[in-house]
């Protein structure tokens, strides 16, 4: 069977951390760093199970400052 | 299969409009504003109008907008994008004319220039971010506010005795005869979103084939205005925003 495997890519810098996409990732991996922070001072969000994303945007759709970029491929 | 893998340019689904710049947007963190300009930019893009848009930004928070989209703005005085828009409308009729603005500016302040530029049927587009709050201004009540909601101007809550009825602009705009697309949308959600960008592109078609004016409500949240996490206003707005102001088509001429 063919599996999906995606990635995102975090503008880390432009990230605000308000969350909207860790609520919106319907697997429930993405959170917001714990200790690091970007320049602004807010913590950035962040993939914390590397392997599990099928790519399917939703985090990107709804980041308000269009921070994330998502790639898929198929295995 | 390691990330560095699939992260190739063959390999994209999602990255933000190249319209969008690299400037970062002055919003708080979780402002809708942020996914409507997304949106508009992605439309604009898609239509392949990039060279013949013109967006005339409002007073309220979305004032900067010239700053993040690559396209041709025009700044109007308080309330008065549409006035603005029709002119420039009639003088460039092979333009794509719209507007954003928010609620304080398009319910309260413009409401005059608003209503004559959709009874006169414009072929423009206007984008209207109902957030029932003046945001801007540290989250004075607005005209769209909610009875009973707490603003800094009615600490106690809005009351119906002393502050009136909230005011339902898209209905009032639905029985113009001049105007051919009013609906009112969110993006709350991923399906809300969509939505809202099919609700942005048909507008924004109405006004290139002159139809009438089309008039594209979103309603938003304002989560530093409502004291609340970004999250939290989202659930909260389809708790209260949407009973009083129900998502849907209210007039779609053919």
């Amino acid at each position: 069977m063919a599996t999906i495997k995606g990635a995102i890519v975090v503008d880390t810098e432009r990230c605000k951390g308000c969350s909207l996409c860790v609520v919106a990732c319907p697997l429930n991996i993405l959170a917001l760093t714990q200790k690091e922070v970007n320049k602004k001072g807010y913590p950035y969000a962040s993939q914390i199970e590397e392997d599990k994303c099928n790519g399917c945007s939703s985090c990107a759709i709804v980041c308000p400052d269009g921070c994330i970029t998502v790639y898929k491929t198929k295995l | 299969m390691t990330k560095e893998n699939i992260i190739k340019p063959e390999n994209l689904v999602y990255k933000k409009s190249t319209l969008l710049n690299d400037n970062a947007m002055h919003y708080c963190p979780g402002c809708s504003h942020g996914v409507v300009h997304k949106l508009v930019a992605e439309v604009i893009e898609e239509m392949g109008m990039e060279e013949k848009a013109i967006g005339i930004s409002p007073v309220g928070c979305a004032v900067f907008m010239y700053n993040y989209l690559d396209i041709d703005w025009e700044e109007a005085a308080h309330g008065r994008a549409p006035a603005v828009a029709s002119a420039i409308k009639r003088l460039w009729p092979d333009r794509l004319v719209f507007t954003y603005q928010g609620d304080g500016d398009l319910a309260c302040i413009g409401t005059a220039e608003t209503i004559h530029a959709l009874n006169r049927g414009e072929n423009i587009a206007i984008i209207f971010i109902n957030n029932a709050i003046y945001g801007m201004t540290g989250g004075q009540m607005a005209p769209t506010t909610l009875v009973g909601m707490r603003t800094a101007t009615c600490p106690y809550g809005r009351d119906v005795h002393l502050h009136g009825y909230p005011l339902k602009m898209t209905e009032i705009a639905a029985t113009l005869e001049g105007t051919c697309y009013v609906t009112r949308q969110s993006v709350h959600t991923v399906a809300a979103i969509r939505k809202a960008k099919k609700a942005i592109r048909k507008a924004f078609e109405n006004s290139m084939n002159g139809k009438g004016s089309s008039l594209v409500e979103i309603v938003s949240t304002c989560n530093s205005g409502w004291k609340m996490s970004p999250a939290a206003a989202n659930k909260w707005m389809e708790e209260n925003m949407f009973p009083y102001y129900p998502l849907g088509d209210l007039k779609d001429k053919e």
